[in-house]
């Protein structure tokens, strides 16, 4: 009678749904991504060569940040109207409907930095032989980025001043996401191999699949409980 | 092999900021009993609750679900129980009915009949598809009371269950909780709100009577 993946995926669709609801909300990491990244060809130099060589460093750190911005999305609201106490007292396992969240949150905030990251390369100059990478390093870092952040949404959902605890949080687990996403754009862009930088994001993303719906099931309790 | 209690609480002890709330606090509650928790404002009710449910872990002693401790039967517990807190839990930007169905999905596929029918018991047909943000404080209350009346797990535990709600809608809730009771179920409540003389209700009192 109880099943499983019913209640993943109405809470999938639910957080989709209230999404699309507050659009606002949804298209804001989406443009603060698209402004960092037009601002560098004006405030740096216009010249494709050098914008095409710190393109991938640009567009990463656009779209960690963009990420950042958005992770308050991801509890914040529930923790405030009660709904995420009704959801901590689903009878299923937490870890998966949790999981069911944050693949909610990727595909609000992260699918879309990986669809416009593109056309981005396009206006920073991006070398041709780097848009594989691109796209590689982003389909796998950005959920890495959503599941390491859930941990710190969990942890400070509960705090009235946690702005700032947020990120302190959470920046030390992103580095390496950024280096090697970059770094691949990079090498790539130099024509040089990048399977190890694929393996180690793969790698990466596969651990805190394992391991941060545990931990932010962890967290939001511990929130909950005050 | 005997009946064990739906609920068996052993010498509970909760402090909270130094402060004892309640000690040696013992009760069972079980198939068709009504139990108000009374007492007066700061006495602990809610966290009673909150212990109780698990929301909570800031408490020592032992607590029991159908004679299983309740960390191992968790699952089994919170498939057969309805919590209403102080927040009705609905989200404003969802109509009524997305609010139940999302709510109902936790116990079984939600159908949008029993939706209906549900919202038709508190008095809301017909707002079913207007965004939860346009009700009143009271009639969001009653989207969160109207999970009483979708296939309805077997304990209730409500905190202040009465809040905001209309003179009708007290006497309708009353009368639902009775027929819960009747019909073999168990509710737990805090209210400040005196219940009849015909409600069958055990009352156990935290704060002062000490």
């Amino acid at each position: 009678m109880i099943s499983l993946s019913a209640a993943m995926l109405a809470t999938f669709r639910r957080d989709l749904l209230l999404a699309y609801r507050a659009k606002g909300e949804l298209l804001n990491p989406l443009m603060f991504f698209l402004i960092v990244s037009s601002l560098f060809p004006l405030a740096v130099s216009p010249d494709p060569e050098f914008l095409g060589s710190i393109a991938p460093g640009i567009i990463w750190v656009g779209a960690l940040l963009a990420t950042l911005l958005s992770l308050d999305l991801l509890f914040k609201a529930d923790h405030d109207d009660g709904t995420l106490e009704q959801f901590l007292l689903m009878p299923q396992p937490l870890v998966f409907l949790v999981l069911s969240k944050i693949l909610a949150h990727w595909c609000i905030a992260g699918l879309p930095l990986v669809i416009v990251a593109p056309l981005l390369g396009v206006m920073l100059g991006l070398p041709e032989n780097a848009y594989f990478a691109l796209m590689m390093s982003l389909l796998l870092g950005t959920p890495i980025l959503s599941l390491l952040g859930a941990i710190g949404a969990g942890l400070t959902v509960g705090l009235k001043k946690g702005g700032m605890l947020l990120p302190l949080l959470i920046l030390p687990l992103y580095i390496p996401v950024l280096i090697f996403g970059a770094s691949a754009v990079q090498s790539a862009g130099q024509g040089m191999a990048i399977n190890g930088h694929i393996a180690f994001l793969g790698a990466y993303l596969f651990f805190t699949l394992a391991v941060c719906p545990l931990a932010t099931v962890a967290a939001l309790k511990l929130s909950v409980a005050r | 092999m005997s009946q064990s209690a739906w609920i068996e609480a052993r010498n509970l002890r909760c402090e909270r900021d130094d402060r004892c709330l309640f000690h040696n606090l013992s009760f069972t509650l079980n198939s068709g009993e009504i139990l108000q928790v009374a007492g007066p404002n700061g006495a602990g009710k809610s966290t009673l609750l909150r212990i109780l449910i698990g929301l909570s872990a800031g408490y020592e002693g032992g607590l029991s679900w159908m004679g299983q401790d309740m960390r191992a039967g968790r699952y089994d517990f919170l498939a057969n129980t309805l919590y209403l807190g102080h927040q009705p839990g609905v989200k404003g930007a969802m109509t009524p009915e997305e609010n139940l169905i999302w709510w109902q999905s936790r116990f079984s596929k939600a159908e949008r009949n029993s939706v209906y029918a549900a919202l038709e018991q508190v008095g809301l047909r017909g707002y079913e598809d207007i965004p939860s943000y346009h009700l009143s404080a009271g009639q969001q209350r009653r989207v969160a009371l109207a999970r009483l009346y979708l296939q309805p797990p077997k304990l209730w535990i409500l905190d202040e269950p009465f809040t905001a709600i209309d003179k009708a809608g007290v006497t309708r809730l009353e009368q639902t909780i009775v027929e819960h009771a009747q019909r073999g179920g168990a509710v737990i409540l805090t209210t400040h709100h005196e219940l009849p003389q015909s409600v069958p209700v055990r009352t156990l009192t935290l704060g002062g009577a000490q």
